[in-house]
Formats: C-alpha cells, sequence, structure tokens
C-alpha cells in the first residue's frame, strides 16, 4: 500500500530539494517495512517485552464518580519512558537500521520524546543527536540529564522563541547537511511526508489496543475519545482506530492564557492555514506568513503548528478541537493525583482538564457515557514547574 | 485581526501594488515572457564572455535606508542581477549569519511589501530575484504577490522549501504575471528528479553547490561539477551556484562551470560587523569587484 502524501488539501513535502530524495527513500522504506512480517515481528516484540505493551485500560472509578460518567485511561504514561513517544522511536529507530543510517537526530519539547529516541537508539547502538530549545532545556532539565545518560548528545537550540519550534528547525538544517547517513526520527505527527502517516501507523496501536480492551470489558464501544493535541502523535494515535466508528473524537489544545489572549498554542482553535516544517496545515502566524511563537505551560503542547490529518479532521468535522488553559492543567493535574494516585504530564492534564469541566461547553456528561482518554504520559518530569506555578496560584 | 494598512500589498507605494498596464515586458502574462528579462541578461553576459553576478542580501538588512544603499553600491560594484530576501521566522534552509540577518529585519517589522518596494526602487538598473519562503508567498495571496513582483521588477522568485513535485500551482500563478519561479537543484538529486526540475524551471536553475544549508565554507562546490554536468545534459537553462560561495577564488570555480555565481552570507555577514553602513558599503563592494572581475567583466 502506498503512502499517502496527502489529507485532502493538507500535508505534502514543503522542504529544500536536498532532502526530498531522502523522503521519497524513506516513504519507499516505510511501504516495504509495513508490509514485512518479519520486521513487524520485530517491532511488537520490543514494544511487548522492552515496552512494555499493551499498555492497562483503567477504568479510574473516582475520576468516573467526579464527573459522572464512566472514564477510561489507556495508560501510556505506563510505557517505558513514561510516555507514547517510545512507540514511535522504537519503529523508527528500526526502519534507521534497516535504511542502513547509523546517525539518528530529533527534535525535542518536553523532551519526552528526545528521551525516547535516544533510549532506542542506546538499544540499537545508533548514533544519537537531539534538538532542544534553550527553554525548554530550562523547563525539562531532568530530561535532559536522561537522554545524557542514554548516551546522546543534547545541543542547546537559541534561535527564534528558543522552543520546539526551533528545534525542529535546527533537526531540519541538520538533515540538510547531513542526509546521507542520517534519518530525522520526528516525534509528533508533523512535518513533511510521509512523516505524518508513518508516525501515526507507529501510534495507531495505542487505539488498536484500546478499542480491543474497551470491547472485551464493556462489550461496546466508547462514547468519546479525548486526547491532547500538540503536534497531534498521540491524538491520531488513539483515534485511528475508531476512525469508522460512531465514537466523538475530541483533541484539546493547549489555550494557554486563553483562546483570546494571543498567549496559546491553539492552532486548529485560532490559527490559519499555511506551511510550517514542510506539511500544509493549520498553524499560528501574523498577516504576513511569519510563523508566530506558541505558549503554553507544557513543552509537548508549545507549538505553533499541527499535523496535517488534524487540519483534514477538523475541516470535515470528523473530529472536534478544544482548549485547555494552563491553569485548567495544573488543576487537572493535581487533582488526577488526588482522586487517582496518577500524576500526568502536563500535556495529558489538558485532557483531563476537560473531562473534568464536563466536556464540551462544559455541558456536562450522560451517565452511560463512555469516555475514554489518552494519557499520553506521566508527570515526573514537570513536578518543579507544577510546583512553581501552584505556589504562585497560591493553592497550599 | 489585522490593523488596516499592515495587510500585504494593501497601502504600499510606488511599484509593489500591481499596475494595470505597466511594464510591458513584464506583465504581459504570456508564458512566453515568463523569465524573459532574466535570459536578457544571461543571454549578454555570455556574448561577452563573462559569468552572471548576482549578490544576495536578505531585504532589509541591516535597516531598510542601509539596505538601499548596499543594492546601489552592488550595482555600481558589477551586479548583474541582485537577489533579495524576504526575512522569514523559520528560514531551514539559511545557516547562522543569514538567519541572523532575517530576525534583525523581522525586530525592525519590515514586510514582504518592504522588500518589494526595495526592488522597484532599483528596478530600472537590473533585474531582481526574491528569495521568499512558501509561507510567505501564501500569506501575501500567491495571485497578488506574483502580480506585486512583477510591477517591482522582480524578475524571477526562488522559494527554497518548495520542490518541483509541489510547484505547479505556484508556477501556474507566476506565469501569469510573467514571473519566472526558479526551482533548486542539489547533489542529492536524482538524475528522475533532475528531469522533472528541467522540465518545470523557467529563468534559470539555482544549483545548491553543496549538501547543506546556506553559510560560508573553506571548501565548498566539490559536489558541484557532477550535479551540473547531470544538469547540462538535460537542460538548457542557464546554471548558477549558489550557498556556500564566498571568495572571488570559489566563485572562479564554479564560474567554470556555471552561467552564474551567487554570494550571500559572506555580504551578509560583512555587513554584520561593519561599524557603519559607509564601512559596509565599502567592504562588501570590495568584494563584489573582486568577484566580477574573478568571473570576468
Ligand atoms: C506526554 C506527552 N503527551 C503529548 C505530547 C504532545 O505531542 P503529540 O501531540 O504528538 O502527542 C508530548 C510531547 O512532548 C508528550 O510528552
Amino acid at each position: 500500500m502506498t503512502v499517502e502524501t496527502r489529507f485532502g488539501r493538507y500535508g505534502g513535502r514543503y522542504v529544500p530539494e536536498t532532502l526530498v530524495p531522502a523522503l521519497d527513500e524513506l516513504t519507499i522504506a516505510w511501504e516495504e517495512a509495513r508490509e514485512d512480517a518479519a520486521f513487524q515481528a520485530e517491532l511488537a516484540r520490543l514494544l511487548a517485552d522492552y515496552a512494555g505493551r499493551p499498555t492497562p485500560l483503567y477504568h479510574a472509578d473516582r475520576l468516573s464518580a467526579a464527573v459522572g460518567a464512566t472514564v477510561l485511561l489507556k495508560r501510556e504514561d505506563l510505557c517505558h519512558t513514561g510516555a507514547h513517544k517510545i512507540n514511535n522511536a522504537l519503529g523508527q529507530a528500526l526502519l534507521a537500521r534497516r535504511m542502513g543510517k547509523h546517525r539518528v537526530i530529533a527534535e525535542t519539547g518536553a523532551g519526552q520524546h528526545g528521551v525516547a529516541t535516544a533510549t532506542a537508539c542506546a538499544l540499537l547502538g545508533l548514533d544519537c543527536v537531539v534538538y532542544m530549545g534553550a527553554e525548554d532545556v530550562v523547563r525539562q532539565e531532568l530530561n535532559v540529564v536522561r537522554m545524557r545518560l542514554l548516551g546522546a548528545e543534547v545541543r542547546t537550540v537559541k534561535s527564534g522563541s528558543c522552543t520546539l519550534k526551533d528545534a525542529m528547525n535546527e533537526a531540519l538544517r541538520d538533515w540538510v547537511a547531513n542526509v546521507r547517513g542520517t534519518h530525522y526520527l520526528i516525534g509528533s505527527t508533523a512535518g513533511p511526508a510521509p512523516f505524518p502517516v508513518l508516525v501515526r501507523d507507529l501510534q495507531a496501536v495505542i487505539g488498536r489496543e484500546a478499542r480491543t480492551q474497551v470491547l472485551e470489558r464493556f462489550g461496546r464501544l466508547p462514547s468519546e475519545i479525548v486526547a491532547c493535541v500538540g503536534g497531534g502523535s498521540n491524538a491520531m494515535g488513539i483515534f485511528h482506530a475508531f476512525r469508522d466508528d460512531p465514537v466523538r473524537l475530541t483533541g484539546v489544545e493547549a489555550a494557554g492564557e486563553g483562546l483570546d489572549s494571543g498567549r496559546h498554542g491553539a492552532p486548529l482553535n485560532r490559527g490559519s492555514t499555511g506551511v510550517l516544517h514542510g506539511s500544509f496545515s493549520y498553524l499560528l502566524q501574523d498577516a504576513w506568513g511569519q510563523v508566530t511563537e506558541a505558549h503554553s505551560v507544557s513543552a509537548g503542547l508549545d507549538y505553533p503548528g499541527v499535523g496535517p490529518e488534524h487540519a483534514l479532521l477538523k475541516d470535515s468535522g470528523r473530529a472536534t478541537y478544544v482548549g485547555a488553559t494552563d491553569s485548567e492543567a495544573l488543576a487537572a493535574f493535581r487533582r488526577l493525583a488526588e482522586l487517582e494516585g496518577i500524576i500526568p504530564a502536563l500535556e495529558s492534564a489538558h485532557a483531563i482538564a476537560y473531562v473534568l469541566r464536563g466536556g464540551e461547553g462544559g455541558a456536562g456528561f450522560a451517565s452511560d457515557d463512555l469516555i475514554l482518554v489518552n494519557l499520553s504520559g506521566r508527570g515526573d518530569k514537570d513536578v518543579h514547574i507544577a510546583a512553581d506555578l501552584l505556589a504562585k496560584e497560591g493553592v497550599r | 485581526m489585522t490593523p488596516d494598512g499592515m495587510r500585504p500589498g494593501g497601502t504600499t507605494s510606488d511599484g509593489v501594488r500591481p499596475r494595470q498596464q505597466s511594464d510591458g515586458q513584464n506583465v504581459t502574462g504570456g508564458q512566453t515572457s515568463v523569465g524573459a528579462r532574466l535570459s536578457t541578461v544571461f543571454d549578454r553576459a555570455r556574448a561577452e564572455g563573462r559569468r552572471v553576478l548576482m549578490p544576495y542580501i536578505t531585504g532589509g538588512f541591516p535597516s531598510p535606508e542601509d539596505c538601499t544603499r548596499l543594492i546601489a553600491s552592488f550595482l555600481d560594484a558589477g551586479a548583474d542581477i541582485v537577489e533579495l530576501g524576504v526575512p522569514y521566522s523559520d528560514p531551514v534552509a539559511d545557516g547562522p549569519v543569514v538567519q541572523a540577518s532575517a530576525q534583525r529585519a523581522l525586530a525592525q517589522g519590515v514586510t514582504t511589501d518592504d522588500v518589494l518596494r526595495l526592488a522597484a526602487a532599483h528596478r530600472d538598473r537590473a533585474p531582481f530575484v526574491l528569495l521568499a519562503y512558501v509561507n510567505t508567498v501564501l500569506a501575501y495571496g500567491p495571485e497578488r504577490f506574483f502580480a506585486c513582483c512583477a510591477a517591482s521588477g522582480v524578475a524571477g522568485v526562488v522559494v527554497p522549501d518548495l520542490p518541483a513535485d509541489e510547484a505547479d500551482p505556484l508556477i501556474a500563478v507566476a506565469a501569469q504575471a510573467g514571473v519566472a519561479v526558479i526551482l533548486l537543484a542539489a547533489p542529492p538529486s536524482t538524475d528522475a528528479r533532475l528531469e522533472l526540475i528541467a522540465g518545470k524551471a523557467r529563468g534559470f536553475i539555482y544549483c545548491v553547490a553543496v549538501t547543506g544549508v546556506t553559510g560560508m565554507r573553506a571548501r565548498s562546490g566539490d559536489e558541484l561539477p557532477e550535479l551540473v554536468a547531470r544538469l547540462r545534459a538535460r537542460t538548457t537553462l542557464p546554471l548558477v551556484a549558489g550557498f556556500g560561495i564566498g571568495t572571488p577564488s570559489q566563485a572562479r570555480e564554479a564560474g567554470r562551470l556555471c552561467d552564474g555565481v551567487i554570494i550571500g552570507s559572506a555580504l551578509i555577514d560583512m555587513v554584520a560587523k561593519s561599524p557603519t553602513v559607509d564601512a559596509a558599503c565599502a567592504t562588501t563592494a570590495g568584494l563584489v569587484r573582486a568577484t566580477r572581475a574573478a568571473l570576468g567583466g
């Protein structure tokens, strides 16, 4: 099966000519590998024995009682390295090895993708360089140490807004200069084709497992699926298996200081169409096409772009995209810890916040609603940020 | 959300707004005229036994006023065509020197219209080529963008993140305005891709001399001979080398193979390091003159 390069009018490959042959090579490699039983068996073995799949589907009783509906958490936070990012990193690192590329580069925001990539490279004996914005190096310091321990070189990016967008620019420049021996292991469903499909395919295991688990336990499909959206990989990962089912799909973007504050990371809610990092999608930009800075308390959602498949899902109405603010996310971070003994990543806390406020428009849920939330990662990396902000808000 | 008067092309002065019936040569709207003004320059240079010299500067760098003086000084020193960059927030094809110049221009509020105005101010002396990342073209509105280019003396537009496979819609719109979309070819391009590029290119083909981003290098052009040989077998269009060419001797090497040479980062670096605009004009004019001599003429 061929890998699609467009989702409706979205997607494409808007990159320097130097990279196009590498994207062609990667497309062919993935078309072959995803049909290759031996490759799939090796990936399945690593996902099971190394990453800890399948992840549990947890019926969150006290959270359910608090919102008046049944809430299920897909526990990607229990994956090795602490987030869904490992699903993609293992798959692409195997693919890099298969293509004979010995050097892997990656961008990272929260550091979870950087840690996952450094881990997969350590496992497979590949050289690893991770680009990370200077601001994120500070706010996700723990993950910087983890990456270095795993043998990766972390390069601090000091251009632009010093966050994920700039790390991605720098990784693309590295790839332009070293394209022949290097694989660029993109961490989300963004970037030029074939990355949006490649990453979605590798993350789709989340939804496949969850669909089976929900049907086995409840004998019916969930009524709604909720996931946070940065570049969009954990959301596409859980949505994909349910795409043809009568199930509401809800993506939660970072509303930062408010969707109308001008300080957020919500391109699907408040952006316009254009090109960022190689694909045509929604992004935050000014009237001249200059990309504007995003803002979110969570580094993994602090990105002015979004994957092109989400742009199509938005336009077609198949999925709905809403926002959760910094303070809603912080409250949800704390609430989930108290109610369930689970400290979520600040990214995932945005999805929890939407559930806690009673869904779209705060309307509340029906008692027979079955809500499946992708708990994309764990919050160890965020405890010091949460401590500062909670203190600032006067929360004891 | 956008204050009136900040809209692309909205409130601009001379030359930027498309004129109905202006420059007969450029705004005829026919395929035939696409790149005509560029071919004239290459034909004349060939007849005179020299290579075309195309200095690059980020539009509005170091400031709009100083930039216009630099452009005039490049032309005085023997530039055939001037390439002006539209500063962009996320220039993935550019190294640190060009990036920093774009950030400095953007910090002063330089817009696409300002860059077009710079070209328009010197349009009678030479044709201009713009370098614009695809999102700046899309945001402006491609039809209006290329019409404004034509009205400002811009004969070609290099879009560094628009590979040939994605270029058809913009090529068509640009052709309506008589503007050439300049395609790039790079060392990793396969023969099949060069075939595709040669089939769609107008004006000239931009040969990326190194596998990498823009910026000065001690060695450059090792990969150029092979790329040029593969392209010559597929096109009669002029070939222009750029990326990593920053000295007269590097330009001479590239000029042995190609019909034209672009120098960019070396000039921008000189400007960035100059204490005054007079010093910047003097040092850059020196490099342009020496490169001119290295390329004949
Ligand atoms: C735990 C977690 N969730 C979500 C995200 C956002 O990325 P995506 O939208 O690709 O899932 C990140 C990114 O760093 C993350 O670490």
